[in-house]
């Protein structure tokens, strides 16, 4: 199988197609024959990773990069970064608006979700600049 | 337990109409969406007072069983819309969250657990 590329923009503050992009990855893989229990997996993660874009970033990007071997997830965004990330990483901690739990998003699981079910996972972020986030999930 | 046997033994009203019969594996009762994706498997029957569309978006990504509203709450025309396209079974039950729960539990079906 040849190296496959995508790349799907998340628009920040747009609740009504939040969860879109991690559903065209999900059928995506599924149609590429990926197991069932890595599709599952992938989804948990491109799912908070879409969220956190729209609830808490200027706006960003998801890309998907697929081989024989692996399904490498990248997420990125233009801002506003992450302060304190082992904060960030902590289960139940979470910035989100009051607006926004009511929804039931901000439950402060997202990255530890992302953590758990990625095969390797490594975030960097900077104030003012942006997060970057590599999720590595082995076929 | 199947799906068409919640529906009879619980009496909730499917919403979304006529379905496919489906086994339901385990089941989980919660409003907040990040401890679902941390719980949520495939054929999972997932109790929410949550109604909006990304409750839709999440039982069509982790392909759950059915979703079960409590309480008589509403659901707008918009959510039965998407949840028919994604086909996702939307019941609708006067019964609280808990007897819901606990009569899933008394036909066999376990607690979903941490993925
Ligand atoms: N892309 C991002 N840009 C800025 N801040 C973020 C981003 N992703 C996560 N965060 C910060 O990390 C916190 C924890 O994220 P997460 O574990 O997904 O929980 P939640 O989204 O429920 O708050 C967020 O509340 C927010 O402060
Ligand atoms: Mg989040």
């Amino acid at each position: 199988m040849e190296m496959l590329k995508e790349s799907y923009p998340v628009a920040a503050n747009d609740m009504t197609c939040a969860g879109d992009v991690a559903a065209k990855i999900k059928r995506r893989i599924k149609q590429l024959g990926v197991p069932a229990g890595v599709v599952r997996r992938v989804s948990v993660c491109t799912y908070e990773a879409e969220i956190n874009l729209v609830i808490h970033s200027c706006g960003g990007r998801i890309d998907l990069e697929i081989t024989e071997e692996h399904i490498l997830v990248h997420v990125c965004d233009t801002g506003p970064g992450i302060r304190d990330i082992d904060k960030a990483m902590t289960e139940g901690w979470s910035t989100a608006s009051s607006a926004v739990r009511a929804m039931g998003f901000g439950a402060g699981m997202g990255l530890p979700n992302m953590k758990r079910n990625a095969d390797e996972f490594a975030i960097t972020s900077e104030v003012g600049v942006g997060t970057d986030i590599t999720m590595i999930f082995h076929i | 337990m199947l799906v068409s046997e919640f529906e009879r033994l619980s009496g909730a009203a499917c919403l979304t109409g006529a379905y496919d019969d489906r086994e339901i594996a385990c089941g989980y009762t919660c409003d907040l969406l990040s401890h679902v994706m941390g719980r949520g498997q495939a054929d999972m029957a997932w109790i929410t007072v949550q109604t909006h569309m990304n409750v839709i978006a999440v039982a069509a990504l982790m392909d759950f069983a059915c979703v079960i509203i409590p309480e008589g709450l509403p659901v707008e025309a918009a959510i039965l819309a998407k949840a028919k396209e994604e086909g996702i079974i939307l019941f609708s039950s006067g019964q609280t969250a808990y007897a819901l729960s606990a009569l899933l539990a008394q036909n066999g079906v376990l607690s979903a657990r941490k993925g």
